[in-house]
């Protein structure tokens, strides 16, 4: 790859065209949403930071929520072209980076993304491809725009390609 | 005030005078705690979206160990503490009162002593904030997270999340000369808390 890969910061999303590469470094309880069309080689990534824009006060940042960000993802990739009923998914991160005692349910923030952005994708009728969620370590992702191939880095349980 | 990003200059600068002095109180601390001359930098006060305020950490993928407690209550807001990873060691071995260089692995001991001094730098820091604002704090107990800088950062912000969409953060970095160890403190106000802090300053 001869480019350098688009930065994906944290409540932030992008859709490319291959044969760019989208990354995201550090996701812990925010979970990496990719989306990809395999016939036009478009992707997309998304860091969904929070479940449920429905409870917030000011909604902004659309890519901050599960829901919102889901959606305006697959706009952002039908303007490059892509086609939404074509599209697949693959997840990372929801991770519980820390444990307090006796921890009440907005600690458990991490599941409760992963289940939100789940619930979006199966709305939206997108199928997840592969999955990698949960546990208490931090993810860098990387996603090919090319063909779909999920890097996924950490630090204690070093990396795979799903 | 609707969000961090109508902060003032002169505000800025309120919270970084006890920002200042909270963090002197903890770098005494540390001092005594760990027997060496703690120097600290002139604090930063940053406000930026989320999806750059990463760019502060000096990458989200180094490996750091951070220490967060939160207090609920009247004033909610989030305290980390950040390390780099090969840094810690020398931390542990000074607490130890062992040969530097003596530790090479972190054990539950270690674990407890790490969060121990979370524990007694966000107790200082806050202690010198109820001087200035006659509030009580009351941190939950610490928690320990060996990782990815971002993804302890992330999960701290996300407590900001549900209310704006930029964060407001006040890093302090202890210096210890020597071995050039250097920690990050930050200071993550919710946007109510914010407000009182200000106010009680005079500067809104």
């Amino acid at each position: 790859m001869t480019t350098e890969p688009i930065k994906v910061g944290m409540a932030d999303l992008r859709a490319a065209p291959a044969p760019l590469t989208l990354i995201t470094t550090g996701l812990g309880s925010c979970v990496g949403v990719c989306l990809w069309d395999p016939i036009m080689k478009v992707g997309g990534l998304a860091h969904i930071m929070l479940p449920d824009s429905t409870q917030s006060r000011s909604i902004q940042n659309k890519a901050k929520y599960a829901d919102t960000g889901v959606t305006l993802l697959i706009e952002e990739m039908v303007k490059l072209g892509a086609v939404k009923s074509r599209l697949v998914a693959k997840i990372a991160g929801g991770a519980q980076m820390f444990n307090f005692p006796g921890a009440s349910n907005v600690m458990r923030i991490g599941e409760r993304n992963t289940e939100a952005v789940k619930k979006c994708l199966e709305q939206e009728k997108i199928r997840i491809l592969a999955e990698d969620t949960g546990g208490n370590f931090g993810r860098t992702i990387e996603f090919s725009t090319t063909d779909g191939q999920l890097l996924i880095k950490t630090i204690s349980k070093g990396e795979k390609v799903v | 005030m609707k969000d961090f990003s109508e902060l003032n200059a002169i505000q800025l600068d309120a919270l970084k005078e006890i920002s200042n002095i909270g963090a002197g109180n903890a770098a005494t601390s540390l001092s005594l705690m760990l027997g060496r001359k703690i120097d600290m930098s002139v604090p930063k006060a940053n406000i930026a979206p989320f999806n750059q305020i990463m760019n502060y950490l000096g990458g989200a993928e180094s490996e750091v160990a951070g220490g967060y407690m939160r207090v609920d209550g009247e004033s909610p807001m989030g305290i980390l503490f950040l390390i780099p990873k090969d840094q810690v060691y020398f931390f542990i071995d000074l607490i130890f009162g062992q040969p530097l260089g003596t530790t090479q692995d972190l054990n539950e001991m270690h674990f407890s002593a790490l969060k121990e001094i979370v524990n007694i730098l966000a107790g200082s820091y806050l202690n010198a904030l109820s001087a200035f604002t006659q509030q009580v704090y009351s941190p939950s107990v610490p928690a320990l997270a060996i990782d990815m800088a971002g993804a302890i950062l992330g999960d701290v912000l996300q407590q900001i999340g549900e209310f704006s969409d930029y964060a407001l953060v006040i890093e302090n970095v202890f210096i210890e000369q020597e071995r050039h160890i250097n920690g990050h403190f930050f200071l993550l106000p919710e946007p109510k808390t914010l407000e009182l802090l200000l106010r009680t300053l005079g500067v809104l």
